[in-house]
This record gives structure tokens, sequence and C-alpha cells, in this order.
């Protein structure tokens, strides 16, 4: 008996132990991320964890430095490469919306031919490569002059964000029982109030959190601007990719950037913690 | 309108425009298939380029019709086969390994214990931050100058590292990436599969003096084989194709070291503008995923049948 406990004992410790290894992998990189950022140019290669800190970084690539201005280092368009992924972003959402609540509803209560088959093709659109879209549509947007447009951008991040909507609001729609609908079409309402007065303030958490959710998929997005966009829409993400490409590889302000384009969506993520798992399982798993 | 009016307008509704009634799915499907014909056309027309010599700087170069060639000239190529292995490789190493320490994090985070309450909501951090971010501040981490790796191997007494520079370490450091990032939502999965078990078989378990093992491999794993399988479906899909975190660390070399079809496929049609000559490699990966998937979904959805006891 004694031995027992203390076995078991024994067992907890070993297990928060490995809790503490995990999670200082699984954080260190963001602490150190924040560190570099308040981190001044010789620091950056002097010290590792205690030094005097300082939001230089973080003034520079918001208000541009005096350096920039003199044209000694590339100008730093933060500001503006923030708001094209929040442009991007939101708009990508919106149209999702508009065409994927209808879809996920008519997806969830209508039986139909092909049905399965039109849902999975939704779907495949997040598993399929990329580039088996993007590089034909690269083609058919400089003749559209879709080539480096936020309109462009936004129906191409449909690949990310329509598909997650559909597919986690059609569970929504599933869990919510049909004859609350018959019952209230017996009563006289037309298919429109249902719809709007009845089912989407059910709907309307999960909603809210599939769409948040898209928008954090959108704004991580890399590959679509990266290829589609130039100058014009240049996201946060493409632009990471400058601060140390660049020769003298401005690691501290690269960092600065991060936390700054990092921030909102963790804080957006926090907020939509209890619907995360269905989310991020496309309705498989309800959490 | 009183209540009998508008029973009456649905019922006329429904005598006068059957045809409306039936083809109301389709109707209120529209705006998205509409949408799916922008998304479908420029994958045909890309299963047409890739029959072609499309190259961006010769003109009208889409016309020139050549059949298989781009196909036999991927297969053919020397490095065909090394591109197979590394965007195989990289999936299966990093969702092996993301499954497993997944499902050992869950497990520990599962039970009654200060550290795992205070942990939990905390894992959700890794795989918020943007892959290209996330990889950028790991590089920096790996960068010889500035980087923090190093001191700390050092410090515990083992060498320093070169990381992605070299192409013995390049496919465990973005493996590395991967797992860091995407270790939690295996995680999460788990974790939402262990919490939607029921009490009843583990308690029972427990009075018959089951041990640790037989419980979990007879009880804990079965159970939770739907969840294990939505995190090998997300996470073997996406990591055949991952780009985002190769191109940030080294853009697929160093030399072609981590050259998978998703990089090689970029490189020719993107950044060499022979854009014919990468689709085959997008191709191929996209009839790989397909196959792949349908078999995983289809086993998936005979796990959850099981699992629910049918």
């Amino acid at each position: 008996m004694q031995t027992e406990k203390a076995q078991g004992r024994l067992a907890a410790v070993l297990s928060d132990a490995f809790l503490i290894l995990y999670f200082l992998f699984a954080l260190f990189p963001l602490v150190w991320m924040v560190l570099v950022s308040l981190k001044s140019g010789p620091e950056l290669f002097t010290t590792q964890f205690v030094f005097t800190p300082t939001i230089d970084n973080y003034l520079a690539i918001l208000f541009g430095d005096a350096r920039a201005a003199a044209g000694v280092v590339a100008k730093q368009e933060f500001p503006r490469n923030f708001m094209n992924s929040l442009i991007t972003s939101s708009g990508a959402v919106l149209i999702s919306l508009l065409v994927g609540v209808p879809a996920a509803y008519a997806l969830a209560r209508y039986k139909f031919r092909g049905k399965e088959d039109l849902a999975f093709t939704f779907l495949s659109f997040r598993f399929a490569p990329e580039l088996v879209v993007i590089i034909p549509l690269s083609v058919v947007y400089r003749q559209l002059g879709l080539y480096d447009t936020h309109l462009g951008i936004m129906w191409v991040y449909q690949l990310v964000t329509l598909p997650l909507l559909i597919w986690v609001l059609r569970s929504y729609f599933e869990d919510i029982s049909p004859d609350i609908e018959q019952a209230a079409m017996i009563d006289g309402y037309s298919w429109w109030h249902v719809f709007f007065r009845i089912l989407m303030p059910l709907v309307r958490p999960g909603l809210a959190a599939a769409a948040l959710l898209a928008f954090i998929f959108a704004w991580n997005n890399f590959m679509f601007p990266l290829v589609l966009g130039g100058s014009n829409v240049q996201t946060v993400t493409v632009a990471s990719l400058g601060y140390i490409s660049s020769a003298q590889g401005f690691f501290n302000r690269m960092a600065a950037a991060s936390v700054l384009a990092t921030l909102p969506q963790i804080l957006l993520a926090l907020s939509i913690q209890r619907y995360l798992i269905r989310g991020l399982s496309f309705g498989a798993v309800k959490g | 309108m009183s209540k009998q009016a508008l029973r009456a307008s649905a019922q006329r509704e429904e005598m006068h425009f059957p045809w409306l009634v039936r083809a109301r799915p389709y109707l209120i499907l529209l705006p998205a298939l509409l949408l799916l014909i922008g998304i479908l056309y420029p994958f045909l027309l890309g299963v047409y380029y890739s029959f072609t010599a499309f190259n961006f700087k010769v003109p009208d170069s889409q016309f020139n019709f050549v059949g298989l060639r781009n196909y036999a000239r991927m297969v053919t190529d020397g490095d065909f086969l090394y591109s197979t292995y590394i965007t195989l490789a990289y999936a299966v190493v990093s969702t092996a390994i993301e499954l497993g320490l997944g499902l050992l994090v869950a497990m520990l985070l599962n039970r009654e214990s200060r550290i795992a309450k205070i942990f939990t909501p905390l894992l959700i951090f890794p795989m918020i931050i943007a892959p290209v971010i996330g990889t950028l501040v790991w590089k920096m981490m790996m960068q010889p100058s500035v980087g923090i790796l190093n001191p700390i191997l050092n410090r515990v007494g083992l060498p320093s590292l070169e990381w992605a520079a070299v192409p013995e370490t390049a496919l465990f450091s973005v493996a590395l990436v991967d797992i860091w990032m995407f270790t939690p939502f295996a995680a999460l999965m788990i974790l939402a599969g262990l919490r939607s078990f029921p009490n009843a078989p583990f308690e029972a378990a427990r009075v018959d003096g089951a041990s640790f093992w037989f419980t979990f491999r007879n009880l804990t794993l079965p159970m939770l084989s739907p969840f294990i399988l939505i995190i090998v479906v997300f996470r073997f899909m996406d990591s055949l194709k991952m780009f985002d975190i190769i191109f940030a660390m080294t853009e697929g070399g160093p030399g072609n070291t981590l050259m998978t079809y998703q990089l090689t496929a970029y490189r020719t049609s993107i950044q060499f503008q022979r854009l014919a000559g990468g689709l085959p490699y997008a191709i191929l990966l996209y009839i790989m995923i397909y196959l792949v998937s349908m078999y995983l979904i289809k086993a998936w959805g005979r796990a959850q049948r099981r699992a629910a006891g049918y």
C-alpha cells in the first residue's frame, strides 16, 4: 500500500516535470521573440537574457527611423503591410460568410443529388496542394488585371476560408433539430423568417468563432500573396522575410514586427478557445 | 399577416411553384457553386497547361501542345526520386512525432494537476502564429551569431549544430519547427477525445485491477482511433504539401536537400517561369493527397462507427 502510494506520487512528479519540459519547448521561441524585439542592435550580438530593454525597434517599424529616411536601409512598410493583411483577410472572411452560410445550411438540411460530392469538393480546397490552382491562376490574374490587387487575394483566400466555414457551420446546423424549423413553418412563418430569426441566433456563437478562425488562417497565409501579389498587397507574412534576407539581418526589427503581427491573433484565438477544437477539425471533433 | 394567412401563403407557394421547393437547395447553393467554378476553372486550366510548353518568357507558348513531355521530364529527372523521398520523409517523420508527442502531452494534461491546468490554455500559442513568422523566429534562434540554441546546447555539454545550413541536419531542423508548431493540434484533438469518454468502462477496468497498459491498449487507444485518424488526415496531408516552413527556412536548400514536390513546383513554375515544367509535380502531389485522403476519410468513418459501438 505504502509503495503504491509512493509510486503514484513519483509518477505525478515525473508527469509534471515532462509537461514543464514540453512547455519550455513550446513557449520558449515566443518568449525569445519578445526578448529580441526589445534589444538594441549591439545587444543582439553581445547579450542573451540580461539587457536594457528598448522600444526603438517598435518605433522604427511603426514610424520609420532616421537611417531609413537617409536611405541606408530599406524603408520599413510595416503599417502598410499590416493594413494589407487586415483588408485581404477580413474581405475574404466576408465573402466566405456571404457564400458559405447559405451553402452550409443547404448541405446540412436538404437531401439532393450530389450533396456529399459537393461537400467534399469544398473540403478538397483545403487539402489540395495550393500550387495546382495558384500557378494557372497567376496567368488568369494577369489577364483579368487581378494580379497584385486586394480583390484578387481575397478571392484566392477562399481556398482557405470557405471550406472551414462551410464544414464547421454545417456541423452546427446539423446540431439543431429540424423539428424547430418545422414547428415554426407549421405556425406559418416563412422560410426567411425561420432562417434569420430562429436559426441564425442559435448558430451565432459558432459562426463568430468559425469566422475568426478563418480570419486567422487567411492572415497566416503566405503562399497566395507571395505568388499572386506584388508590392501593392504585400502582407505581413510576405514582408517578414525581407527583414532577415537583407545583408545586415535586422533580427530585432523582425522580432518586433512578428510580435505586432501575432498579438492580434493570439487575442482572437483566446477569445474563441471554447470553439477552437471544432473549428480546427472542420467540425469533425465536437470538443 | 395573421398566422392563417401566412400558412396559406406558404402552402400556395408549394402548390403553385413545386419546382421552387425542389430547386431551393440549389438556389441557396448558387453563390457557392459560382465560386466553385472560379476555383475549378484555374485547376482545369492548370491540368491543360501541364500538357503544353507554357513558359512566361515565350509568347504564345501556352498553345504549344507537347503531350506528356513535362511528365516524362519529371520522372526521368535525376532528382525526382530524391524529391519523392524527401516529400514523404518530411510528412511521415513530422506526422508520426506530432501524433506520439501529442498523445503523451494530452494524457499528461488530462490529469488532476495544477501544472496541467495552467498549461492547457497556453497550448494553442505555437499553432496560432503564422507558419512563416514562427519559422523565422526559429531561424533566428538557430543563427550562428545571434542564435540562442547553440549556447543552450553548449551549456548542457553538447556540441553546436549547423541546423538547416548543412544537409545532415536540414530535415531535422525543419521537422523540428513543424513538430513545435503542430504538436499542440494533435494534443488538443486527443484531449477533446479523452474528455468525451464515458467514465463507466474505465471505472470497471480499475475495479477489476487492470494495469495501466492493459487499459491503455484495450480501451483508450481504440476509443481514440477516430481522433487519431483526424490528426493523421490533417497533419499528413498538410505536411505532404508543406511550403511555408521549408521556404522560410532554406527555400529548399542547402542544394536540393529540402526540394519537396511543392518546392520544386514553385521553383520551376514561378521562380524559373517555366510554368508548365512545375505543374506535373503539383498534379502528382494532388493525386497522392487525393488517394490517401480518400482512404483515411473512409477509415475515419469506420473508426467512428466502431468507437460508437456499432
